[in-house]
């Protein structure tokens, strides 16, 4: 028995995607800028995949999806080009974001503050991991060009409020950009009512294939390019297009997106059934209300239970989960995310992220709810946090000797 | 960065058998209980290092023989990854059968070593080495409660790195012996940064009190402080070859002034030094001739070999006069 938790760092791909896109490796092989028929006979598909990516998340005729490497590449276009765009040469030079975006969006901006002398307002979240749209408006000012706010976190799949915070930067006449890769595919994402100026998306967190993304720009608004070079797409963005992968895009999307609302009722029945069980455990608590959360993602915290520690005890079962907490990644420190909500600091080092996917089986869901505990049983035995005999005197812990933060 | 980086190392892959056997089963996991120790009529240390809070923390239990000061028992609890149970789990096997001042010289290089599965393989991977110092830290307070002393007083020397136990003082005779300019060149020479890399610079997981950034920067202060110091020393004793730039050309006028400027002088003429190259073989002198020895035949003959003969004589026998 293995059970795959990890669906908001990736998924399998869907069988269906990789028929879609065999055709095109070996037999169509063709380049779509080309004139003769070997590349022009990738058309259809491409036009199929276009019409598919622009059905599934509202977009109309008059906006562009520009597909990417990946939505990485994505936030970094958008970053970086309304820098040069907008601030370089002219007068704004504030971008608002927040503590809890991904690494592309809030390394680009350290960038820009660091390189060209761009002001970036990272916005704190609630206890609930999000921010409000009366927060994001009282901090946009007269040099504010860009703001660029989550449209759902990966690690606590909480959903910010889109809509409200679109109407905020409508209002004060700011550009909004959405990182929604944790969004697209996981719950309904419909561009054609709300103000946002640019979306990024990826495939391969809904089914789809890696090494293909999205930039969704609202009315086909003028975007520098991030990448120079021949006249693809329009010239929006150089590299011959990666034909398979787009193909893959739009068909996984297109899956992802018929009959939502089951999709998401089935995922979240068997997400609720993982967190009701766990929650049965003491001394734990689970970030963010379920109604406004992505149906597949729990982010737990267990008391007395080390993030990697637990991550170890579930990899020898053969459970894939993930910790944004302290020795599972290079730079050691606490789960941001859980910092940010104002978790006392001994709970960021107890996050365990558990993120199911439609290919998630009830099996699975049993498996994982035993090995969890037997995990969090094996580790609280250990655990210095629920010994019995205290120190002795003198060997306190008086405050963290370890790190200062 | 080179084609090893392009993918990287699994980070659990890097971990040695042992740490690897020892996370999954801990043999010395457990409390003493003081109604053990009571029945024994031994002491019970309880210590603990760290927290909840910073990722790792430790709970040390030892049972001492109050008659040799022997720890007879040892057991440890620990809220922490992999690494850190598996460090625990070996520090207190260091500990048995230790007196409390034999045990307190255990140090993380030691939990790290009898975590290795071969002597030259690390155990754990560079970020997972600092685990291994919350062993080391402990044990030093567990024996500075048994002995009733300040734990710091078993630290004769101020550590830098903790991973790699790397003195402040070590760094600084390492820098000025090899001539460090970089950090990258003092974790090649003592490994001191290599590791959680916290002591490189502030911002890292742990503030430090000394980073190697600085002590860089102060030890090369003062290694120019000390040339310059020295190169003074030199020219008040009149060593040459070892003089600043201007002492050279102060102790060159100073030649001249007594030897040469007279006779260049009576012919309506004289001279100034420009500028002094030094390389291993020469010291070449550049003099520019003034009034009338600007257009004396003599001056890149007969005059110009009297000029060198001097400054040969009473300075160095690599110099070389070039007039310009």
């Amino acid at each position: 028995m293995q059970a795959y938790l990890d669906n908001n760092a990736t998924t399998q791909m869907d069988p269906k995607v990789l028929e879609a896109m065999l055709p095109y490796m070996v037999e169509m092989f063709g380049n779509p800028n080309s004139l003769h028929k070997f590349g022009t006979k990738t058309h259809p598909a491409l036009r199929k995949a276009i019409d598919q990516v622009y059905a599934g998340i509202g977009a109309t005729d008059n906006d562009d999806i520009v597909f990417t490497s990946c939505a990485t590449e994505s936030n970094n276009w958008v970053i970086k080009s309304i820098w040069s765009d907008m601030m370089q040469h002219g007068d704004k030079n504030h971008i608002v974001t927040t503590e809890i975006e991904h690494p592309s969006i809030l390394a680009t901006c350290k960038y820009l503050e660091e390189h060209c002398g761009v002001k970036v307002t990272y916005l704190p979240v609630n206890e609930q991991g999000i921010v409000e749209a009366h927060t994001v408006k009282s901090f946009i000012t007269d040099r504010t060009a860009l703001v660029s706010v989550m449209w759902a976190n990966n690690e606590t799949g909480m959903i910010f409020p889109i809509k409200e915070i679109s109407e905020v930067c409508k209002e004060k006449g700011v550009l909004l950009h959405t990182d929604a890769v944790q969004a697209v595919g996981k719950i309904p994402v419909n561009v054609a009512d709300m103000d946002i100026a640019f979306m990024s998306f990826s495939a391969h967190k809904f089914h789809g294939p890696k090494g293909v993304g999205a930039l969704y720009i609202k009315n086909s608004r003028k975007l520098t390019p991030l990448l120079h070079g021949g006249d693809q797409m329009g010239g929006r963005r150089s590299g011959t297009l990666n034909v398979p992968g787009i193909i893959g895009m739009g068909m996984a999307l297109e899956i992802a997106t018929t009959d939502m609302a089951k999709k998401i009722a089935d995922i979240s029945a068997k997400r609720n059934k993982i967190e009701d069980a766990l929650l049965k455990l003491e001394d734990v608590f689970v970030v963010g209300d379920r109604a406004n959360r992505t149906p597949n993602t729990i982010l737990i915290s267990v008391r007395g239970v080390e993030g990697e520690g637990m991550l170890w005890d579930l990899n020898n079962a053969m459970i894939g989960a993930s910790t944004g907490s302290a020795c599972a990644s290079e730079d050691l420190e606490g789960n941001t995310v859980m910092l940010a909500i104002g978790a006392d600091n001994e709970l960021a080092h107890t996050g365990m992220r558990l993120s199911l996917s439609r290919f998630t089986t009830d099996e699975e869901v049993d498996f994982a709810i035993k090995t969890f505990t037997e995990g969090v049983h094996r580790l609280r035995a250990i655990s210095s946090s629920y010994a019995k005999v205290q120190p002795t005197e003198g060997g306190e812990v008086r405050e963290c000797e370890l790190h200062h933060h | 960065m080179a084609k090893t980086d392009i993918l990287g190392e699994s980070l659990w892959d890097a971990y040695s058998n042992k740490v690897t056997t020892l996370m999954n089963n801990p043999q010395h996991q457990g409390e003493i209980f003081p109604e053990e120790v009571e029945a024994h009529g031994t002491k019970l240390i309880v210590a603990d290092f760290g927290a909840e809070s910073c990722g790792d923390a430790v709970r040390l239990y030892w049972e001492v023989d109050p008659k040799d000061d022997k720890i007879v028992n040892s057991k440890f609890k620990s809220f922490g990854c992999g690494t850190a149970i598996a460090s625990s789990d070996v520090m207190t096997e260091l500990c048995i059968g230790k007196t409390v001042q034999e045990a307190v010289k255990i140090t993380n290089i030691d939990v790290e070593f009898a975590l290795r599965d071969d002597a030259d393989t690390p155990a754990v991977p560079p970020q997972k080495m600092h685990c291994s110092v919350m062993a080391y830290d402990v044990i030093k307070k567990a024996a500075g409660m048994y002995l009733g002393v300040d734990e710091a007083t078993f630290e004769t020397e101020i550590i830098v790195c903790e991973c790699a136990r790397v003195s402040l003082d070590t760094l600084q005779e390492v820098i000025k012996l090899n001539d460090l300019t970089t950090v990258e060149q003092i974790t090649d020479y003592t490994k001191a940064g290599g590791f959680c890399k916290s002591c490189i610079k502030p911002g890292g997981h742990e503030d430090r009190e000394y980073y190697l950034e600085d002590i860089l920067v102060d030890t090369r202060k003062e290694m120019d402080e000390e040339k310059m110091k020295a190169a003074a020393d030199a020219g008040s004793k009149g060593d040459f070859e070892t003089m600043t730039l201007v002492q050279k050309i102060k102790a060159i006028d100073a030649v001249v002034d007594e030897n040469i400027r007279q006779f260049l002088v009576m012919d309506g003429g004289d001279m100034e030094v420009i500028d002094v190259k030094s390389t291993e073989e020469n010291i070449d002198v550049y003099i520019r001739y003034l009034g009338a020895c600007s257009s004396c035949s003599s001056s890149s003959t007969g005059t110009l070999y009297a000029i060198e003969a001097a400054l040969k004589e009473k300075l160095s026998q690599k110099i070389r006069v070039l007039p310009i």
